[in-house]
């Protein structure tokens, strides 16, 4: 009764290709934009904030980013903290060498960094495939962990070793820094993941996107029928990393404030960022935001659970925690391997047809 | 200058011995790939998981003694006794042949048909599931390991090389056992993959899994045999690994620098594992040892997997890797 195409006529190609063909989604989409960033900013409190909100929309940043590289073009990557970590620690030299910058432009700029680095990175990719690609991207994850921690220039000699954000602030409010209201925190980030996932749905449906598909789905056939597999494969790994460091830039500054670079950008890291992937669906936008939400919010969940209500030690709480991530993690890929965005589109396939089926 | 060679020859011969415990945790990786086409990202916490049970068998200790402690109010932690070392090998070997069995009753029997990055992120699932059951069953605080394994620096090795040389080589006598354990285990593997009805079976399988089936081989069966000697090679590099540096959870991490082994050695070829394990072992020693003055140290956390990028990139099935053939 809700949800129905019936009705609506499209007379033009540009009317047919649009993201949100159908007048329900559309309007669906408006109201929730216009709830996150008109209401959600009034009632959010410090807790919401920084447990639930802004890691959610931190990591789908990074997932939207690795989605287009293993979803998309078909590349699985292990280095994601590791290109987090370039993410941060740019953006940190950059704010630090130039004060006077607009934090916006340092994020983005720290983004275009970390696309450099993705490139470099990706260039084994035209040589090894699959698995060991795999492997060999742990090689940027444990080298460029080892390279922040090790070389002092690029914590500005810092005697923690730590990178700490200085204050900043955009149209007079502080955005980062110890002072920063948490309406302030979530703007920022929700900014970020409403311009970048635009672009992440726009880049895929283009023919940028049907290149690296093609590429996914078979890349000597796509070689053969005219896709530059050199470009195709760099595109993507140029364009994952940009969206993953900006997404460590704003863990690092809005986020957190303040990490240590084999603490906060690990190997653990690169893991949980493919779990989403996998567990929200690859190559499907809406797919990073469902994984992200979902692994973000099942530890707290469980801790609120196990140890707010039940009121059991931490330690035990915690090893419930992995056993029961670990088992759903499992459970979710025996029951729907193409992860929560394909039981979005099975639900949206009822709905259509909600309350006569037959 | 001959001193200093000396030194690195030292160093090499210690990478040599570090290099072979790298491959015990490669060769088991090696096993289920071959017969399952499963990367198998568990093998690593199934080492960890592996020593944890032999120490607390060894050692008496109640399983999941923490967890009943806070639900019952009581305080039991041991039950006061000390298997012989040999019983608690073979009852933990048991217990890796149980764990086969429930992996292949509760994950993989429902998996058969998919691709493998899925069959790898349920191993992954699979890991965080037995770091957290591990922990939570034995506790997660550092543990000795008790075995009757020789252990010290070798007097005889630093005396014979001390007269023949003027300078005396230090070598742990743990890692010579465990260079021979690695042997016999490797010995008695081909030796098993070659002669035996199942190992027979398993080349089959690890050949053609739709062939095999044919032929009347039981997929299930494999598998667990598969998972089941992977677990006991698992704890076999548990053993010596923690003899080493003690059970504890950094364990798992070491067992990550058998993926950098795996590729070099090639995902499909147990002796590519051996020789990729050595390979690694020695070169990330010498690279510290030559590179520590200019750039710093702890380069042996990503010496590993840079040298498996670059050698790849020549090489991409690894050294004795089956070629990859690809078809449209």
């Amino acid at each position: 009764m809700l949800y129905r195409e019936a009705g609506e006529f499209r007379t033009s190609y540009p009317d047919d290709s649009q993201t949100f063909p159908i007048a329900f989604d559309k309007f669906r989409y408006y109201a929730i934009l216009a709830v996150l960033f008109v209401g959600v900013p009034f009632i959010v409190n410090d807790y919401w904030a920084n447990a639930v909100l802004v890691p959610v929309l931190v990591w789908s940043i990074a997932a939207l980013g690795l989605n287009i590289l293993t979803g998309y073009c078909g590349q699985i990557s292990l280095g994601t903290g590791g290109f987090m970590a370039v993410g941060a620690y740019s953006c940190y030299k950059l704010m630090t060498a130039f004060p006077d910058l607009n934090v916006v432009f340092c994020i983005f700029l720290s983004g275009f960094v970390t696309a450099l680095v993705g490139i470099v990175f990706g260039v084994p990719s035209l040589r090894i495939k699959g698995f060991y690609l795999a492997v060999a991207t742990l090689a940027a994850q444990f080298f460029l962990v080892w390279l922040f921690n090790g070389v002092p220039w690029f914590y500005n000699y810092s005697a923690s070793g730590q990178i700490t954000v200085p204050e900043r602030t955009v149209f007079g409010i502080a955005v980062t820094g110890p002072y920063t209201e948490p309406w302030a925190k979530y703007l920022i980030c929700m900014f970020f993941v409403f311009v970048l996932a635009w672009l992440a749905r726009n880049l895929t449906r283009s023919s940028v996107g049907r290149s690296w598909m093609a590429i996914r789905d078979m890349d000597i056939a796509a070689e053969i029928i005219g896709v530059n597999p050199l470009k195709a494969k760099l595109q993507a790994f140029a364009v994952s990393s940009f969206f993953v460091g900006i997404s460590g830039a704003l863990f690092f500054s809005v986020y957190l404030g303040a990490v240590e670079a084999s603490e906060a950008f690990g190997i653990n890291q690169s893991f949980l960022v493919l779990f989403m992937v996998i567990i929200g669906g690859l190559g499907s936008i809406f797919g990073s935001f469902a994984g992200a939400a979902f692994i973000v919010l099942l530890p707290v969940l469980l801790k609120n659970l196990l140890v707010g209500r039940l009121s059991w030690p931490t330690d035990i709480a915690t090893n419930s925690e992995f056993i029961i991530v670990g088992a759903l993690i499992i459970f979710f890929l025996i029951v729907e391997p193409h992860g929560l965005a394909h039981l979005a589109r099975l639900f949206k396939e009822k709905l259509r047809l909600w309350p006569f089926p037959h | 200058m001959v001193e200093q060679l000396l030194y690195a020859i030292e160093v090499s011969l210690n990478g040599l011995m570090t290099g072979i415990l790298y491959s015990l945790v490669a060769l088991g990786f090696v096993l289920i790939f071959k017969a399952s086409g499963v990367f198998n990202y568990a093998q690593g916490i199934m080492v960890l998981f592996a020593a944890l049970t032999l120490v607390g068998l060894q050692a008496g200790q109640v399983p999941f003694a923490h967890l009943i402690n806070a639900v019952f109010g009581t305080r039991i932690y041991s039950f006061g006794w000390n298997l012989p070392a040999i019983a608690a090998i073979a009852l933990s070997a048991m217990v890796m042949v149980v764990l086969a069995m429930a992996v292949e009753k509760f994950i993989l029997k429902f998996l058969v048909h998919q691709e493998p990055v899925i069959l790898f992120m349920a191993t992954i699932g699979l890991a965080y599931f037995l770091e957290g059951f591990g922990e939570l069953m034995w506790g997660g605080e550092i543990k000795p390991l008790d075995l009757p394994l020789p252990v010290g620096i070798s007097d005889t090795i630093e005396s014979a090389t001390f007269e023949r040389f003027g300078y005396g080589f230090f070598i742990d006598k743990l890692d010579i056992a465990a260079a021979c354990v690695a042997a016999v285990l490797v010995l008695s593997l081909v030796l098993f993959f070659q002669y035996s009805k199942i190992g027979r079976a398993l080349r089959a399988v690890a050949d053609d899994h739709q062939a095999a089936l044919s032929v009347g081989i039981s997929l299930r069966y494999i598998w667990v045999v598969i998972w089941s000697i992977a677990g006991i090679v698992g704890l076999a590099a548990g053993i010596m690994w923690g003899a080493k540096s003690g059970v504890q959870f950094s364990l798992s991490l070491i067992a990550l620098k058998a993926l950098p082994v795996l590729m070099l050695g090639g995902f499909t070829s147990i002796p590519g594992a051996i020789l990729g394990g050595i390979i690694i072992g020695v070169g990330e020693k010498l690279f510290d040892f030559f590179m520590n003055p200019i750039i710093g140290g702890a380069t042996e956390n990503w010496f590993a997997y840079m040298l498996a990028l670059i050698f790849l990139v020549f090489r991409p099935q690894g050294l004795f890797g089956e070629r990859i053939i690809e078809r449209v």
